[in-house]
């Protein structure tokens, strides 16, 4: 994945979110420009949240959960 | 289950109190009228699944929780694993929320690192005694950041990952722990610092030599010994006799470690020291004597701020050391080093400077003065001709040499200026042939240097050759070096030559030497053996003492006989006050390490007096030293965790370049074979105190003195949960786990599937890190073997589960599993299973492995085992997992025999099976796999209904200790613009080394609305977390940001801080920059720093929009409606109305007990069904709380949690409106009924349920002779059935018919196998053959098996796609024919009865009832929990739960 392509990734707090923190503890790489947006649960993702993001410039979203 | 809604106990309290109609006061309190005041705790032991549902249960419902756990995070088994069967769901991720809510719940006491010791008193009021073991970081200072763990040079096998990876002495369990905290494991003593009289943590500096941390080992041996290199080289190292490596190969070579580290470090330019800083310039403290003991106690006086003088006779430091070790052995740049190391503290130090009268010190103004002058001073034997020219005497001789007085052999000078100066004395004139007198390790000194000067040397000495006094190193050496010892000699006389020189020692033979009771030499000589050795130099070498001419008889200071200084030897105090003597001059001749030893202890005693204390040292608790049992070191090295590896060898000098030169004799380790020689060591002590943690802790969490404790607590019950362990896979050498690295276990391969264990979760094999082509699973490890007559229940679907995620990573795989039955014997097991083998492929082979070797060179593994066809067969694989079984430790059998539980053979705690969470002793209850093998949902079950059960028992006390915080009035923020403040989080170095913090606070400070941001170096530390709640005040913030870790962990305890600003709590926000940035984008600090002020701008933004949210309390109906009255619906409606709680118990029929009415025989000898179902009946009817409504039906329901209406209709047409709270569903199933195998076309086929009945109507005698210790009442023993001649001679059963063919019941082998046990107890000539495809007698059903075979009953298997045929007419016999796959033939058989095994499938109205309560049912028609594992009897609806078969 090139560095400069934004991706925003919405996680499910219980689950995703926290594989991301555990990332984190194991200290793995990745790039800078992926933006993790914490959410109560992935059953909260609306199609427009993900097209909004689209609109403020990403280029990719992933919704994890 | 947890009740989700909140109501505050003060509701709750009124609840309780009110007049609430609905209200029944504790029935309990009726039924027992010699109620006594029961105590509003519960201590639950073990901190697995099963111990913290139970916890959180009793919590929610009003109890305080002292929640025991051994290890120093909760958890359990669960958190080891990375999926759970048969969702495949994320083990962590589903038991992740349950560890924060009970780490974080205000009524659970967590005690980690505890053990309950004892209980005392009586159910309702227990007092407990807990023993917490020391964790040596304090868990509310700790912050998790994990500096300690980064820092610690010691590595144990990591048990969370089943000694798959290395792990530090200072540890959390796991990530995810729970307390979020680290420990360090220390177990005590090493035997190396034990051994040594100086304490040297030789175990820490071994391990930070292996880690290549030269410095900060180096550090470590000067905590302890300023005399690093001087011990390196010429310790006496009794370390290396204590090690326990002894009983492995040969010790650690610490003392080659130590001086190879020094010798590292020394190779650089030296570090000034530093002066100290004098805080006590009036006490003044003189030291005579500068030697290793009288430097080491001014290094201790000078740093605690006391001045120090050091009076030395001689013209350098180093005492003995300097002037008494030659400098083969001992370089003077070394002594000079180390000396300097401790002068430039600030010491002063007078060379030259004799001390000639002790008082002359006082009067100078020292307030304390140490004697620590040595043993310099020689001992001439008192024989004729020991004065003669050419006898010297070794002191003076070794110091000569060593001042560079010889050269070649010659006197270098003849210069006698000062007659008093023992040192001045000019050197006697060495000849060429030296015989040395003595035989002690100064002697050999003293010879060796001899042949440095190039003379023909000899020994003779009284001992022999064993018995010599110097080590037998030492004699080598000199032996190497050609010196001839003659042994066993007396000296007679020392003869002279013309000159008046010495020519020759007139020696006799020694027949033996003894000393007498005061010390003195005993010698019987050999008559006539006299004899001389020529010579022409003689040196005395046999002993030295103190010089102490400078203390005059009158100074106060008392001699022992010895001519040593009297000291009280605790304290080092001389008889007169203020001085103090140590080292040589009060032990005689002693080694350098002792020397310092005593220096320290002598400056601890100085240090007292002059602060006025009492001199006595303070008693400190020890910890006990670690000596290693032989069978422990077996058992790692069975494990494979320890392999032989002898020392690595230091290189040496060969003799011819010892000889003509004092250069060192033995070199040192190059870097690498010293950090292989490192590697070797044990850790015995797991934690070495080399204290690397404390220097690195940025919070001072960590205490290395912490103790034991021990607590009482009061409760009213006690849960036991302490889980299993599994099956020490290394007792079955057969299966070579320990010896073949790539036999490993079902936990070790969990542990390479997750994604945090050791391989991240590739599978990767532990003998080359290749990925396995070919896996081979071995179910049965320690189950269902001679030593273990019980299944472990869980590992069929263990393994399966393993085989199938194996696949998922890698799809290629080849996973062969090698079992006797596949046991998927619950809900969705099966079909899992066929998943498995159809769409993964994983094989499945009915065979137990006989045995298993490994290739020669490939590390492959090769089973042999007889295939389907009956050949024995050799298969190759790379990876061989063994499916380990449930065992109870040691450790939790000495716990239920503390308690006072029964157990059994095996150690499971004994339950009565129709009260199966009731232990032998009232008040204690058993959950979990303690009690059985059982795996996570039915030890979640036994959680809950444990804690249920022991609310009905505690029902009185009800928040009665929980305890609620207090927090200041709430303030109202809507009106106001927002303020938010940032506080930016460094956490040590694991954001600020990475992210820019001054920076992005200051760009904080920047953005909109943000009215304060600062910096923390913790921001979660104790302080930090108060200084939060001091800004939010300060600066009249209403919103605050935290940038730091994860909101997962964190975010309560900030809200918290804020709350008691008077802040709402939802007016708070986090910016994850740890977790998420720093460490994550840690090789590009510029993009972390952008991102981390990226992530608190957003925060920041969120946080302006936030509003006050607050939780509403409504009132809940207090009643409960069951549905069903058969076993499970009268225990529920039962337990609920004993802890005060009306129910309505609604039955369809006339009557209570559902099946229960169709079952006779009790699994297990005595325990009879139907005196239980009358039981159970009778409680229910005679209590006041439960509302029976028989003849009735639910006929509608509505509402939600806390205020549902239902109607019931009774059969007259009646019609109630009912409310309550929650619903249980205990509707049922009933007995399958098909037309498989001709069933209705004969009456002499029947179902199991009819045979039973069949089998019930037997007359059964009994005997009462059991006292049921619980409940006090006598239980009858079975003692047989009255014969009947219409039962049947010869029984077939066949299983799973019908509907079992897609789902397993789980209770139709064990039926089957109870009734053909009966059968076999009626009439023991009965034949009885059951037709399987897999019994599944799970857990300690397998008795049943066992018991089965051992009374003749017959078992054929029978394949799915060949099921046996049955042919029945009403005129004939009925014959069964089947395919026996041993035999590989088809048998006939005739049986008097056919038997049906016919599952238990759902009753004819469950879809009704399901569609009326807006529940979920499964494809079999079965109730569908809310989560498989962790909300097992919950609907996903909630306040509607299930309960009995219809799950």
């Amino acid at each position: 994945m090139s560095e400069d392509l934004q991706v925003v990734a919405f996680c499910c707090q219980h689950c995703a979110y926290a594989a991301a923190d555990l990332a984190g503890g194991l200290r793995l790489q990745y790039p800078p420009s992926v933006r993790v947006v914490m959410l109560p649960c992935t059953g909260k993702i609306d199609a427009l949240l993900v097209l909004q993001a689209f609109e403020s410039g990403a280029d990719g979203v992933m919704v994890a959960g | 289950m947890k009740d989700e809604m909140k109501t505050s106990p003060k509701e709750k309290d009124k609840g309780m109190n009110s007049s609430d109609s609905s209200f029944i006061l504790h029935p309990s309190s009726l039924s027992n009228p010699s109620s006594l005041p029961v105590v509003g705790a519960v201590m639950v032991v073990g901190g697995g699944i099963a111990g913290m549902q139970a916890s959180l249960d009793l919590a929610e419902q009003g109890f305080k929780v002292y929640l025991v756990e051994k290890k120093s995070a909760i958890g359990g088994h669960m958190a080891q694993l990375d999926k759970t069967f048969p969702t495949n769901d994320c083990a962590m991720c589903t038991i992740s929320p349950k560890l924060v809510e009970t780490g974080r719940h205000p009524s659970i006491e967590i005690m980690t690192n505890s053990e309950a010791l004892e209980v005392n008193g009586q159910a309702g009021d227990f007092t407990v005694t807990i023993e917490g073991a020391p964790r040596f970081i304090d868990v509310n200072k700790c912050i998790a950041c994990g500096d300690c763990t980064k820092v610690c040079p010691v590595i144990v096998p990591d048990p969370f990952n089943e000694g798959l990876s290395p792990r530090r002495a200072a540890y959390k369990l796991y990530p995810q722990a729970v307390p979020n905290a680290f420990a360090i494991e220390k177990r005590g003593i090493a035997p190396c610092r034990d051994a040594c009289p100086g304490g040297q943590r030789a175990q820490g500096y071994i391990a930070l030599i292996r880690e290549g941390r030269w410095n900060d080992a180096l550090r470590v041996i000067k905590m302890d010994n300023p005399f690093p290199g001087i011990c390196g080289r010429i310790c006496n190292h009794r370390c290396e006799t204590a090690c326990n490596r002894n009983l492995v190969d040969e010790p650690i070579n610490i003392r080659a470690l130590k001086r190879f580290v020094t010798d590292k470090v020394y190779s650089e330019p030296r570090q000034l020291v530093d002066k100290v800083e004098i805080t006590h310039p009036d006490q003044r403290v003189a030291i005579i004597g500068a030697g290793p003991c009288g430097l080491t106690a001014a290094q201790d006086l000078i740093r605690r701020g006391y001045p120090v003088t050091i009076f030395e006779a001689m013209p350098v430091a180093g005492g003995m050391l300097r002037l008494g070790v030659p400098e083969f052995r001992l370089p003077a740049e070394i002594i000079e080093r180390e000396v300097a190391d401790i002068v430039d503290l600030g010491v002063e130090l007078r060379l030259n400077t004799p001390v000639t009268n002790l008082d002359d010190l006082f009067n100078e103004g020292f307030t304390s003065v140490l004697i620590s002058v040595g043993a310099h001073e020689g001992v001439r034997l008192p024989i004729p001709g020991a004065n003669l020219e050419g006898v010297l005497i070794n002191t003076q001789f070794l110091k000569d040499v060593r001042l560079g007085k010889y050269e070649g052999g010659k006197k270098k000078e003849e210069r006698s200026d000062d007659e008093n100066s023992s040192f001045s004395l000019h050197p006697s004139a060495l000849g060429k042939n030296v015989l040395v007198l003595g035989g002690g390790n100064v002697a050999i000194d003293v010879a060796r240097s001899a042949v440095r000067l190039g003379c023909k040397v000899s020994m003779a000495c009284l001992e022999s050759r064993e018995k010599m006094p110097s080590h037998a190193w030492e004699v080598q050496a000199a032996l190497d070096e050609g010196i001839t010892i003659h042994n066993d000699r007396t000296f007679e006389r020392v003869l002279a030559d013309e000159n008046g020189r010495a020519a020759g020692v007139e020696c006799m033979n020694v027949a033996s030497f003894g000393f007498d009771e005061v010390g003195r030499l005993n010698v019987e000589k050999v008559a006539g053996s006299n004899h001389v050795i020529p010579c022409d130099t003689v040196i005395f070498s046999v002993g030295q003492r103190a010089g102490l001419a400078f203390i005059p008889d009158d100074a106060g200071v008392g001699m022992t006989d010895r001519k040593t200084i009297a000291i009280n030897p605790n304290t080092y105090a001389a008889t007169r006050p203020g001085v103090f003597a140590a080292g040589d001059s009060v032990s005689g001749t002693a080694f350098v390490i002792e020397a310092v030893a005593s220096g320290h202890k002598a400056a601890e005693s100085i240090l007292r007096y002059l602060q006025g204390e009492n001199l006595e040292p303070a008693h400190k608790p020890e910890l006990p030293v670690v000596k290693l049992t032989r069978e422990e070191i077996a058992d790692r090295m069975a494990r494979g965790e320890i392999k032989v590896q002898p020392r690595i060898p230091l290189p040496e000098l060969s003799v011819e370049q010892r000889i003509g030169n004092f250069a060192e004799v033995e070199g040192g380790y190059d870097d690498e074979s010293a950090q292989r020689e490192a590697a070797r060591c044990l850790a015995c002590g797991v934690c070495s105190e080399c204290m690397s943690c404390t220097f690195a802790c940025g919070v001072n969490a960590i205490d290395h003195d912490m103790v034991a404790r021990r607590e009482t607590v009061h409760v009213g019950a006690v849960i036991l949960a302490p889980g299993y362990q599994t099956y020490r896979a290394e007792l079955s050498e057969e299966f070579g786990y320990g010896r073949y690295a790539n036999v490993i276990t079902a936990l070790q391969f969990e542990r390479l599937l997750s994604a945090s264990g050791p391989t991240m979760g590739h599978v990767q094999r532990p003998s080359d890190g290749k990925v396995p082509k070919r896996i081979a699973f071995l179910q049965c490890i320690g189950s269902r073997d001679q030593s273990h007559d019980y299944c472990s229940a869980v590992c069929c679907m263990f393994a399966t589960k393993e085989a199938v995620i194996a696949k998922d990573h890698q799809p290629d795989l080849d996973v062969h599993v090698f079992m006797m039955d596949m046991r998927a014997f619950s809900k969705g097991y099966l079909s899992y299973f066929d998943r498995a083998r159809e769409r993964y492929g994983v094989q499945y082979h009915r065979s137990r492995v006989s045995a298993l070797y490994e290739g020669a060179r490939s590390n492959d593994i090769y089973l042999r085992y007889m295939n389907e066809s009956g050949e024995m067969q050799d298969e190759r694989f790379d990876l061989v997992v063994l499916s380990v079984g449930m065992e109870i430790s040691e450790s939790v059998r000495d716990l239920g025999r503390r308690l006072g539980v029964e157990l059994d053979e095996y150690g499971f705690c004994q339950t009565v099976q129709f009260n199966p969470l009731e232990t032998s002793r009232k008040g204690i209850y058993a959950i979990g796999p303690f009690r059985e093998p059982k795996d996570i949902p039915e030890s979640v079950v036994e959680g809950s209904a444990a804690a249920g059960t022991v609310a009905a028992s505690l029902s009185p006390a009800r928040f009665a200790l929980t305890v609620e915080r207090e927090y200041p009035p709430e303030r109202d923020v809507s009106a106001e613009a927002p303020r938010v403040g940032v506080f930016v989080c460094s956490c040590g170095s694991n954001i600020g080394g990475f992210v820019d913090v001054p920076g992005v606070t200051e760009y904080a400070s920047s953005l909109p609305y943000v009215t304060h941001a600062e910096a923390n170096l913790y921001t979660c530390s104790q302080d930090s977390i108060k200084h939060i709640t001091e800004q939010v005040l300060e600066h009249k913030l209403n919103r605050v940001v935290v940038a730091s870790c994860t909101p997962l962990t964190h975010q309560p305890l900030f809200q918290d801080s804020i709350r008691m600003a008077g802040l709402n709590p939802y007016l708070f926000e986090m910016a994850n920059i740890r977790n998420q940035c720093s460490w994550v984008h840690s090789n590009d600090k510029e993009a972390a720093t952008a991102k981390a002020g990226d992530l608190i701008r957003a925060a920041a933004a969120r946080a302006a929009l936030l509003e006050s949210q607050h939780t509403i309390e409504v009132p809940v109906q207090r009643a409960a409606l069951v549905v069903g009255g058969g076993a499970a619906g009268m225990t529920a409606a039962h337990l609920l109305a004993e802890q005060g709680f009306p129910v309505h118990l609604v039955e369809k029929e006339n009557e209570l007990g559902g099946n229960l009415r169709n079952v006779f025989i009790g699994t297990f000898g005595y325990a009879d069904p139907q005196a239980t179902l009358r039981r159970l009946t009778d409680q229910v009817r005679a209590h006041p709380s439960i509302y029976l409504h028989l003849q009735s039906k639910v006929i509608s329901t509505t509402g939600v949690m806390g205020n549902f209406t239902s109607v019931i209709e009774e059969a007259d047409g009646t019609r109630s409106d009912i409310l309550h709270a929650v619903t249980i569903l205990a509707t049922g199933a009933q007995e399958y009924r098909g037309a498989e195998y001709g069933y209705g076309t004969d009456a002499r086929i029947v179902t199991q349920q009819e045979f039973e009945g069949m089998l019930g109507k037997q007359v059964d005698r009994y005997t009462s002779t059991q006292v049921d210790t619980y409940t006090g009442t006598q239980a009858d023993t079975y003692i047989g059935t009255q014969g009947d001649e219409s039962l049947p001679n010869s029984v077939v059963m066949i299983q799973c018919v019908g509907a079992a063919e897609k789902f397993c019941a789980r209770i139709c082998c064990t039926v089957a196998l109870k009734n053909a046990i009966r059968l076999k107890e009626i009439n023991p000539k009965a034949e009885i053959v059951i037709l399987y495809r897999d019994i599944r007698s799970y857990g300690f059903k397998e008795k049943l098996y066992t018991l089965a075979r051992e009374k003749g009953v017959l078992f054929v298997r029978y394949e799915p796609d060949r099921k046996p045929e049955v042919i029945s007419d009403q005129s004939s016999v009925i014959s069964v024919k089947v395919w026996e796959p041993v035999l590989r033939k088809e048998l006939t058989l005739h049986p008097d009865l056919l038997v049906l095994s016919m599952p238990p499938v759902p009753r004819t109205d469950a879809h009704d009832m399901a569609t009326m309560f807006k529940v979920p049912t499964d494809v079999d028609g079965f109730f569908l929990e809310a989560h498989v594992k962790l909300r097992p009897v919950d609907f996903a609806t909630n306040g509607v739960f299930m309960a009995g078969m219809a799950h």
